[in-house]
């Protein structure tokens, strides 16, 4: 089975976030990325799928010339090649249009199985995946929870709201977002690193695709959220803190 | 002026999901009619309860086809509905059915979705629609280009008491569907085990997240909740990593609770948690981060590390016990 995982490389989750002065991204200077989490979920069902039923993983990573770190990962986790969409400014697309460019990339692959996360830690728009199905013409499922392989198809359980689940069965080539701590997560070995510099990246540029950002919604302004409550925040020692939160919660909220 | 097509979205059971009527309040708030969609077999009767709020028409679409949900059924069927609507907003509530096939809607109508809305303003004729982003750590106002706008709501975000009521008439359309369209194969969805702990008649809660940092670390949370004699309770990473069983998780895929006190240890506050607790009466935080969301929706907040805190907390909560 040949399967394909897209992912992103995004800032480190617990990063502190700053609009940039002109509003419309973050500061960047001072981050650190990784591997959006969800998509290294995704990253580690495909290996486990491989694992099971032979085939190959393909990783599919559209960003600027540093995410080529985020793809050594994947190559080093076990990732068997890699195609970089070397893409410097991603924040000139929407969902819609990365999408579009990632989809033309997959076309040229032909997979079996195309594989994401559920979403991105940065932008958390939620939609590359369903986008990607409707562009490549897939069937899909969204919150994959398990994948039980038959000839020709998958059968998957995908997670509902509030405790429910379903099963679902699709034809391949299908597509799938993987909900998160679906599987454990594997670190990348030693030997994992050392072969992984010997594994094809091919770069692919946007233009040689032919498809250039046409933004269906534009970000305009990124901004710090005012306060919905007033939070009394309670300073001093940990000692001092925890002696005016037993107060507070007694006398004023009076819930203890 | 083009109409407002709100989704409405039903829940297993084909009772109405709540967030359909925030949905239905948001669109009552802009200028353009509404329109209102129900598919499925239970769509008759929700939508003579959605009759009851004021809206231009109910469009009940019937089609053998639409008997149970699935991504290409609804895509095919509201694709229809949208054009035959020319509708100029389509707005749907952000619930994991939502998540699973409005991003493809809208890419057949050759559209931008923007998810997770948590407002929505009008400026000069355009729409702006602001949602989050970072783990609701950041705010963004996205302008849609023009065309139809696609945006889903998010949980809580507009209030369903705001409702206008009203009479509104019912149509019953069928969309051309035909079975090539559809080829996802759905089963009858299940829980996986009767709930043995009710989080939600707990009245005092302790939540754990990811600050916990390791399963050995939750029994400092474990004799706060004893201290205080609350239910342990914790969002969705802790309960992935199996530290604790998947009935003690609060938040969209978890429970909803609302008891007097919640206190969230080392808890970030994503907008999945977040619909989970926030109707809680008094909210505490204990987090590092100073910027962390959790801290929005907290009555009391201690920026400082956890394994500082808590171990002082336990200490105060015997002394006032004694």
């Amino acid at each position: 089975m040949k399967i394909l995982v897209a992912l992103k490389q995004v800032p480190a989750r617990d990063s502190q976030f700053r609009p940039a002065s002109d509003g419309r991204w973050i500061e960047t200077g001072g981050l650190s990325y990784e591997i959006n989490e969800p998509d290294a979920y995704a990253l580690e069902t495909g290996l486990r799928l491989k694992e099971q039923h032979g085939g190959e993983v393909v990783v599919l990573c559209a960003g600027p010339e540093g995410a080529a770190s985020a793809i050594r990962e994947a190559l080093a986790k076990g990732a068997d090649r890699a195609i970089h969409l070397v893409e410097e400014n991603l924040l000139a697309h929407d969902s819609l249009s990365l999408a579009r460019l990632l989809a033309a990339a997959i076309q040229q692959e032909s997979p079996d199985l195309v594989l994401t996360g559920l979403q991105s830690d940065d932008i958390g728009a939620g939609q590359t995946g369903v986008i990607l199905a409707e562009l490549l013409g897939l069937p899909h499922a969204t919150i994959i929870m398990e994948i039980e392989v038959q000839s020709g198809a998958v059968r998957v359980k995908r997670e509902l709201e509030d405790g429910w689940f379903q099963h679902v069965t699709l034809p391949l080539p299908a597509l799938l977002t993987i909900q998160s701590g679906s599987a454990k997560l594997r670190y990348a070995t030693l030997m994992g690193i050392k072969k992984a510099k010997t594994k094809e990246i091919k770069p692919v540029s946007a233009a040689a695709l032919g498809i250039s950002a046409v933004p269906g919604a534009i970000l305009e302004r990124l901004s710090i959220p005012e306060r919905s409550k007033q939070t009394v925040l309670l300073e001093g020692s940990p000692e001092q803190q925890a002696a005016q939160l037993v107060e507070k919660l007694k006398h004023e909220a009076r819930v203890l | 002026m083009n109409p407002t097509l709100v989704i409405a979205e039903l829940k297993a059971d084909g009772s109405l999901h709540p967030m359909s009527l925030e949905t239905l309040a948001a669109a009552q708030s802009l200028e353009a009619p509404v329109a209102i969609a129900v598919l499925g077999p239970h769509a008759p009767a929700a939508a003579v309860r959605l009759a009851g709020y004021r809206a231009a028409k109910i469009c009940v679409l019937d089609h053998p086809l639409l008997a149970n949900y699935t991504a290409d059924g609804y895509t095919a069927a509201l694709d229809w509905l949208i054009q035959h609507l020319d509708a100029g907003l389509v707005l749907f509530p952000h619930t994991y059915q939502v998540r699973d096939y409005a991003p493809k809607l809208a890419t057949r109508c050759g559209c931008a979705l923007v998810s997770d809305v948590t407002a929505i303003r009008a400026e000069s004729g355009a729409l702006l629609l602001r949602r989050q982003l970072f783990q609701g750590k950041l705010n963004g106002e996205y302008r849609p280009s023009p065309g139809t706008v696609f945006a889903s709501l998010q949980a809580g975000a507009w209030r369903a008491d705001s409702l206008i009521p009203g009479s509104t008439e019912i149509e019953t359309l069928a969309p051309p569907l035909s079975v090539a369209d559809i080829r996802q194969q759905s089963e009858a969805p299940f829980r996986e085990s009767a709930r043995a702990v009710d989080l939600s008649a707990a009245p005092l809660i302790v939540a754990v997240g990811r600050g916990i940092k390791e399963e050995s670390n939750l029994e400092l949370a474990r004799e706060l909740a004893q201290a205080l004699n609350a239910e342990l309770a914790a969002s969705r990473p802790i309960c992935d990593n199996g530290w604790l069983p998947m009935e003690r998780q609060v938040g969209s895929s978890g429970q909803t609770v609302a008891p007097k006190l919640y206190l969230a240890l080392g808890i970030s506050g994503a907008i999945q948690h977040l619909v989970g607790m926030k109707g809680s009466q008094c909210i505490v935080a204990i987090n590092k981060d100073p910027g962390a969301p959790i801290f929005e929706v907290a009555d009391y907040g201690i920026a400082g590390d956890l394994f500082d805190v808590v171990p002082a907390l336990i200490e105060e909560l015997r002394k006032a016990r004694a």
